[in-house]
Formats: structure tokens, C-alpha cells, sequence
């Protein structure tokens, strides 16, 4: 009896192109001027929500650390967030944010260091999948007024997070990973992304502590990419 | 009504996080499973960018660093498609380049290999891909270089390339690879992809047709990002 082909009548669509890491020298082609030199007009990615977003302004710092402890320096992060009224810079994003909001901004660390750290204004909750009726979420919603006014679908909060890619030498594939805030307790723990990881121990990992710094909020997201406290990391 | 998501990634074609013959991944590699996500609006949006953000020169790396002379190398044109799975043209989205020249040596403060800097030479580009989701870019193609890991390994020629598409779950780094190099089974980076197949689609193709007689040679490289489903509804997929 001739075997069947399980493949043989499946529908053709094309793979995807095979990732490859960014190397060492990434910031030639995505931060020429952190390689050491001017070329563009304008280098993309380092103003994220511009001068007429709503919301608080805050800024994010930290490390991303290897399996031995030590700083990854030559590491590049790219961000993605809402505004502070949940929607997203796209047509798909839920409606029009303010004039010069990318959402998107994309940061090197500094090469001595491995600090990086970012301007930005708080994002806030955003619609998820399904429904969810506990009244930690309604809480979420009553605190936060843009999202009173919405169809019952939508009201369906995501709590405030940013969204991070991780790309360096020895990545072969960008790392996806979110940052939420350490002062959205209740909304962090409706959240049904956080949820989703089983180990609660490990849910902490993606959640930034807040200080002040001269009158100005700072969030403090160091990342683990190995080993103790890794941070999770998303297949999304 | 749920957005349609992305079909889910196939990791079997990409290099996982631990190659320990490509030795920084060691201690750069999760030793967790990642945690499967399906696409929420998080996933499913992502930048946009216009001409505004870019110069028409930008894709021409013969002439946009320019410093009183052209490029030393061989002239190249690089083209091709950006695609989703399902073969449909991704228009509009950035694409970003980056490499040595023609000796392999890269214009960044890091780079310490003895072959010399070009003084016309930066080394990066983007653009934006067309209606079809065209793009091209011209330049030096660039030589292999050596870095550490064995004693003896050599980077076969490649350009660095960088891919949005229009969610940020489509994002893409990979590297370029020029048809008929040696190096390239012997490279423990580009052997970090398991696929033999899927490196072979990140070799670009000489192309011939697409050369310019007496000026340049060109390459084919087409990129392929996520696909996604038409249209979802809570339970119930509609078109494709």
C-alpha cells in the first residue's frame, strides 16, 4: 500500500524568511550616530510619543543582563505602546491618537554601561481578547475614564504595559517581552497576559518599580535574559 | 468583533536562542520556554512609517556618504519583494540595511579589524517598499570579514536586514547571503538555522537581468514576514 503524503495536499504558503541576530554592529544601520557617525537626515525612533500626547510623562531605565550577571552593552530594544488613552499609532489601533504619537521608539544601551532608558508618556490600558467580568477589572475601568464610554467588547482591559523586542549579538531571534508598572497593582492582576503565565513567581519579572527622581517618575525594568529572575519572554 | 491575527510562527525554521557553536548565544539564550501569546491588539499593530521619515538617497549607498569620491568594490544592486506567507505583496513597510565594505570592515566605533575604513562609504540604507512591496537598495558588496569565536572563523559576505511589516509581531531581523559563497556552510551563525532550505532562501540570487550593463551587478533577495488570517470572528474564520 503506497503511503499517504501527509504534506502532498496541504495548501502552499510561503515560509517565513529564517531569523538571524542583529550582530554587533547593529547600530550602524538603526543608531548610525551611537556607531560614530551622521549619515541620515533623521535617525527613526527616539521620540516615541512627541510633544502632544496626553498622559504623564514618565522614563524607563535599565539593564538587560546576561546568564553570568554581566550587562549585554551592545543590545538594541525597540518599543511599542499605546497611549495613554489605550490606542495604538495604526489603523487597527483602536482610533486616532494626538499628532506626533508614534508609539514606537527604539534604544540603545550605552556602550560603557549597558544602561538604556527612554522618554515617554504612560500608556494607558488596552482592549485584550475575550471578556473578563471579575471586579478587579471593572476597577481598572472605573480608574481609568477613557474607558468608560466604550461598547461592552472593548471594555476588556489589557493593563497598561509597554511592549519590548530585544535584539543583540548571540539573539538569533528578537526577543519579545512587555513592561508593566509596579502602580497598577489591580489592573496587573486582572491582566490576562500576566495571568497566562502559570508560574506567578515569574510574573513579577515583567513588572517595573516606580521611583521619583527629581519631581519626575522613573521606571526601573532590568532584564534578565538567563538564569535566576529571567525575565518571561513571549512567542507572540 | 476580534482582529485577525497572524498565523502562528513556525520556530522550527528560525535559529532557537541556545547554538553553542555560535558562542554568544550561551549566555544569551532563555533557558525558559517562551510563552505562547495569541495576537492581541498589542501584537497586531505596529509602526507605520511615510516618506517623511526617510530621504529619497537613503537606499543608494554608492552615494549617501559620499566624502569627494565614490565607493571603492563591486557596484551591486540588491532587490526584491517583501511578502507575507500568503504570498501577498507587503507594501509600505520600512526596510533598513547594514554592512561592511568591500574589505569587511565596518564604520562603527567597535569595529577594530585592521582592512580600512572607505571614506565614501557608510555602510546603511533603508526605504520603503512600493504598492507591490518593492524594494532595492545599491551598494558596495561587502567582504568577508573575521571574528572571534573559533580561533578561524570568517562571516561570509552578508547585508544586515531589518523588517517591520505592518504589526509589531511581524518584526524581523535577518542577514543577506550572496549565492555560491563557501563560506557559508562553514559559518556557525548562518548554521544556526536548522533548515537547510531556509538558508538557502536567505542567499540572495544573482540576477542578471536586473543589471545595469557598465555600472552594476544585481542580486534577488525576496523577504517573507508573518501572513495572517482575512478576518476573525469570536469562533468562526471567514475568507482567507
Amino acid at each position: 500500500m503506497t503511503p499517504v503524503d501527509a504534506r502532498a495536499n496541504r495548501p502552499q504558503y510561503l515560509p517565513e524568511s529564517a531569523s538571524q541576530t542583529a550582530g554587533p554592529y547593529v547600530h550602524i544601520g538603526l543608531a548610525p550616530g551611537a556607531a560614530g557617525f551622521q549619515i541620515f537626515d533623521r535617525e527613526l525612533g527616539w521620540d516615541i510619543a512627541g510633544p502632544n500626547a496626553a498622559g504623564e510623562r514618565i522614563r524607563v531605565e535599565g539593564l538587560v543582563i546576561d546568564g553570568t550577571g554581566s550587562p549585554v552593552k551592545d543590545v538594541l530594544i525597540e518599543i511599542w505602546q499605546a497611549n495613554a488613552a489605550g490606542l495604538y499609532a495604526h489603523p487597527e489601533g483602536g482610533g486616532a491618537v494626538e499628532d506626533g504619537f508614534r508609539g514606537w521608539g527604539r534604544v540603545i544601551t550605552d556602550f560603557e554601561t549597558g544602561e538604556w532608558g527612554f522618554d515617554t508618556v504612560k500608556p494607558g490600558p488596552v482592549r485584550a481578547r475575550g471578556r473578563m467580568a471579575s471586579g478587579v477589572a471593572q476597577r481598572v475601568r472605573d480608574s481609568h475614564p477613557d474607558w468608560q464610554g466604550r461598547a461592552a467588547e472593548d471594555n476588556v482591559p489589557m493593563a497598561p504595559h509597554l511592549n519590548l523586542w530585544i535584539v543583540a549579538r548571540g539573539i538569533n531571534i528578537g526577543l519579545n517581552t512587555r513592561m508593566y508598572f509596579d502602580d497598577e497593582a489591580a489592573a496587573n492582576a486582572a491582566d490576562p497576559v500576566l495571568n497566562l503565565i502559570e508560574w506567578e513567581r515569574r510574573r513579577a519579572t515583567l513588572i517595573a518599580k516606580r521611583t521619583v527622581r527629581d519631581g519626575r517618575p522613573v521606571y526601573r525594568f532590568d532584564i534578565r535574559l538567563q538564569g535566576e529572575d529571567e525575565t518571561v519572554f513571549f512567542d507572540v | 468583533m476580534t482582529p485577525a491575527e497572524y498565523y502562528q510562527r513556525d520556530r522550527r525554521i528560525h535559529p532557537p536562542a541556545l547554538t553553542p557553536d555560535y558562542k554568544t548565544s550561551v549566555a544569551r539564550s532563555p533557558r525558559f520556554s517562551l510563552i505562547s501569546l495569541q495576537g492581541s491588539m498589542s501584537e497586531i499593530t505596529g509602526p507605520t512609517f511615510g516618506h517623511g521619515d526617510i530621504s529619497p538617497i537613503d537606499n543608494d549607498l554608492i552615494k549617501n556618504y559620499v566624502h569627494g569620491g565614490d565607493p571603492i568594490g563591486e557596484r551591486i544592486i540588491v532587490h526584491g519583494r517583501v511578502l507575507d506567507e500568503n504570498a501577498r505583496p507587503v507594501p509600505n513597510t520600512l526596510v533598513e540595511v547594514w554592512q561592511a565594505n568591500a574589505g569587511g570592515r565596518y564604520r562603527h566605533k567597535k569595529d577594530s579589524y585592521l582592512a580600512p575604513i572607505d571614506p565614501n562609504f557608510g555602510g546603511c540604507g533603508r526605504t520603503i517598499t512600493d504598492a507591490d512591496g518593492y524594494y532595492f537598495f545599491r551598494t558596495i558588496k561587502p567582504g568577508a570579514y573575521p571574528w572571534r569565536n573559533w580561533v578561524n572563523n570568517w562571516r561570509p559576505a552578508h547585508i544586515h536586514v531589518s523588517v517591520f511589516g505592518h504589526a509589531f509581531c511581524q518584526r524581523l531581523i535577518t542577514q543577506l547571503y550572496f549565492e555560491g559563497d563557501p563560506l557559508i556552510p562553514l559559518c556557525p551563525i548562518v548554521q544556526t538555522v536548522p533548515d537547510a532550505q531556509a538558508i538557502d532562501r536567505l542567499t540572495a540570487k544573482l540576477d542578471m537581468n536586473a543589471g545595469v550593463p557598465l555600472d552594476s551587478i544585481a542580486y534577488r533577495f525576496d523577504i517573507v514576514l508573518r501572513g495572517r488570517r482575512s478576518t476573525m470572528f469570536e469562533n468562526r474564520l471567514e475568507g482567507n
